[in-house]
């Protein structure tokens, strides 16, 4: 047990939904009393009962949830969006209580739910570093005697004394940072803060991080940026909706829901365009169950067409994470096909001999089109898919640092 | 609410002292560790200084508000209610009679509804980290002291002016400061809270205090309530604190006795069970705030 840092049991953690329980003006609760008692009655001569009444309008954002992190462990947790992450990350950090079971916590915690939290833009760097850090939970000697660490890591020496308001957004970001990382709890709890600053600071603060770690701290990091969590966390754990689903080793456990999450993103429900009625998108890899740089990808659209459609073409865009468009495939330049009666179902797609994108996230915007009629008529859904980290140029993993595209290239050298 | 940190004492021997807390879900009875309040004295201290270095920020007049506010209702009232009205001031010239008892009053008003407010105005702290969530009600009470100690040098000139010299029983000044604090704090505990969950509670608070404001003899003094009904009139615990500082600092004869004794007996009421509703309420903020 003494080398257990985080014991958690049976945790479950419900949530009322719907508006009204949540805000309510007052005259409403005041006629819910006064109405309550006959509704009881009500209900008791019918035979229900008051749970059930209950449970109709709630929901568990984690539910029955048991695991252990060891002391000195780098736990990584990762899930889809409303998977139930950042309620167990809130309730290890005792901002919100749990509904059920119980959790033992030995040592002191920090959490790192937003970066820069209680930062007050009239107050000048210098006296939003005290603020922050002592709502972070730093004494104020611990906060002086890390002060020029914190300022020289966010390089805003020549602003120390300006209002945050006054800041550009990066210097904000890098400043609220410069505290965070300084934080030197037992046991750190992180929520997705690493999605923020240029990539520089990001692979700042992930070195930093790094650091932590190894300083036997127990770190908890969500995150859906899945290269942080290979390079930082010892173990990680899968969470879909309030369950563990896997948990184990940080690189298995990552590709596996990796592999599970592709499978998903192409399984979209449909859309609907003007003539086409999109089934589904699917990118996937000939070489393995998920999408490595350099593998040969397939990119199909399968639509069935609503009217007749002369000259069926397609256009695929890829985007990063920003948003920007990094390339774009046009099927006219490649080849025509013959025409689409209505009802018809059909499949235009790209085969791709090697993908030059490095690992990351990526978008894909799609538009159908007919030729023909000069329509072209955007799918608007964007259709998200995962470069995972794969070992290029000599093996060695690439970070942010290289930029997006994957370059096939030769060393030379001449003396 | 029951996140009690225990120190395991049965571990403690065969490891270290890491202190071992247990996170359950919440019970009906809380208490309040005084020690945990204790430990982040400092938190309380930075947030009391940053709302007080917030307050007047890129205003021209800057800290003079905090004058210029009791003055200008100092003026207003001595023209309207003591000279017009005619009502009487127990022998004190009316003017530094109703700004003595201002004083306690806006202190009392601004940490009433800034205690109410605060938690909702601190939302993002209160779903991002933890702290005991009593540090910000208090800290937005505390905040007001510096008012009060600004307007208060401009009571010591008309003091001065007046020649009112002070007798011994300023001593006891402080004591009446404290209970003023200590009631908008229990008021405050109880809106706050109340606040997170009804927003309701934001537009009763204007009407509140001028309500208050009415009901506790600012304007006029107590001794027109007739004897046998002013312990009951204590029941507000403001107008012991009003009648206590005019009795402390301007020498009125008689000491507000048992009208005092009512207000600290009703303003223990309200801080006890303020605490209890705030402890009990405490573990929902964050997710209806």
């Amino acid at each position: 047990m003494s080398n257990i840092a985080i014991r958690c049991e049976g945790l479950g953690k419900q949530y009322c939904i719907g508006g009204r329980e949540r805000y309510g003006a007052l005259r409403e609760t005041i006629t819910d009393t006064v109405k309550a008692p006959f509704r009881r009655l009500r209900s008791t001569l019918r035979g229900a009962s008051r749970a059930q009444e209950k449970g109709s309008n709630t929901f568990w954002a984690l539910k029955d949830l048991s695991f252990e992190i060891k002391r000195g462990e780098v736990v990584g947790i990762i899930g889809r969006n409303g998977a139930g992450k950042s309620t167990l990350l809130k309730i290890l950090s005792r901002i919100t209580a749990p509904t059920a079971g119980e959790v033992v916590i030995r040592g002191r915690v920090g959490s790192l739910l937003e970066v820069g939290t209680g930062f007050h833009p009239e107050l000048t760097g210098r006296e939003n570093i005290y603020l922050n850090g002592a709502i972070l939970g730093m004494k104020k000697a611990e906060i002086t005697r890390k002060f020029d660490e914190i300022v020289a890591f966010a390089g805003i020496e020549k602003f120390i004394d300006t209002p945050v308001k006054r800041y550009s957004s990066g210097m904000y970001v890098r400043l609220a940072f410069g505290v965070a990382v300084h934080l030197e709890p037992d046991i750190l709890v992180i929520d997705e803060v690493l999605a923020v600053g240029d990539a520089e600071f990001q692979r700042k603060c992930l070195y930093k991080m790094q650091e932590i770690g190894k300083a036997s701290r127990t770190i908890i990091l969500v995150s859906h940026n899945m290269a942080a969590v290979r390079s930082i966390c010892d173990t990680a754990f899968v969470l879909d909706k309030g369950k563990i689903i896997s948990h184990g080793e940080t690189n298995s456990v990552v590709d596996s829901y990796l592999a599970e999450q592709l499978y998903t993103n192409t399984q979209h429900a449909k859309v609907e365009t003007e003539s086409f009625s999109v089934d589904n998108v699917k990118i996937y890899s000939l070489n393995s169950s998920v999408i490595r740089t350099f593998d040969s990808v397939n990119v199909q659209v399968n639509f069935t067409a609503k009217t007749y459609i002369a000259d069926p073409g397609l256009y695929i865009g890829f985007l990063n994470s920003d948003g920007q468009r990094l390339a774009g495939l046009d099927f006219k330049d490649f080849r025509t096909v013959p025409p689409i009666p209505a009802g018809q179902k059909g499949s235009l797609g790209f085969s791709i001999s090697s993908l030059p994108l490095l690992h990351g996230s990526y978008q894909l915007e799609i538009h159908l089109k007919d030729m023909a009629e000069h329509k072209f008529e955007f799918i608007n859904q964007p259709f998200g898919f995962e470069v995972i980290e794969t070992p290029i140029y000599g093996g060695r993993k690439l970070d942010r640092w290289f930029g997006s595209i994957a370059i096939n290239a030769q060393a030379i050298a001449e003396y | 609410m029951e996140t009690e940190l225990i120190i395991n004492s049965q571990e403690a021997v065969v490891s270290d002292d890491t202190p071992s807390l247990t996170i359950r879900p919440p019970g009906n009875w809380t208490s309040i560790s005084l020690n945990e309040l204790w430990d982040y004295r400092e938190l309380l201290y930075f947030l009391t200084w940053r709302d007080i270095k917030v307050r007047y920020k890129q205003t021209v007049l800057g800290a003079a508000w905090a004058i210029i506010q009791p003055f200008f209702m100092m003026i207003v009232f001595s023209l309207f209610i003591g000279h017009l009205g005619g009502i009487p001031s127990d022998g004190i010239p009316y003017p530094i009679f109703v700004y003595c008892a201002l004083l306690p009053w806006q202190l009392f008003a601004h940490a009433l509804s800034e205690s109410s407010n605060s938690l909702v105005a601190n939302e993002r702290l209160i779903t991002k980290v933890y702290f005991p969530r009593l540090i910000v009600p208090i800290s937005a009470v505390l905040s007001g002291l510096v008012d009060f100690a600004i307007a208060f040098i401009i009571l010591l000139g008309m003091m001065s002016y007046y020649r009112i010299i002070p007798k011994l029983a300023i001593l006891t000044l402080p004591l009446f400061l404290l209970l003023a604090i200590i009631t908008a704090l229990s008021v405050g505990l109880w809106l706050s809270a109340l606040n997170v969950k009804y927003r309701d509670v934001r537009y009763t608070l204007g009407f509140l205090t001028q309500f208050w404001l009415f009901a506790t003899p600012v304007a006029y003094p107590s001794s027109i309530i007739p004897e046998s009904w002013r312990a009951l009139y204590g029941l507000n615990p403001m107008a012991g604190v009003v009648e206590g500082f005019r009795w402390a600092l301007l020498g009125k004869s008689e000491p507000p006795g048992a009208m005092l004794a009512v207000s600290v007996f009703v303003v223990l009421l309200l801080l006890f069970g303020g605490l209890h509703y705030f402890r009990r309420m405490e573990q929902t903020f964050a997710d209806i705030v």
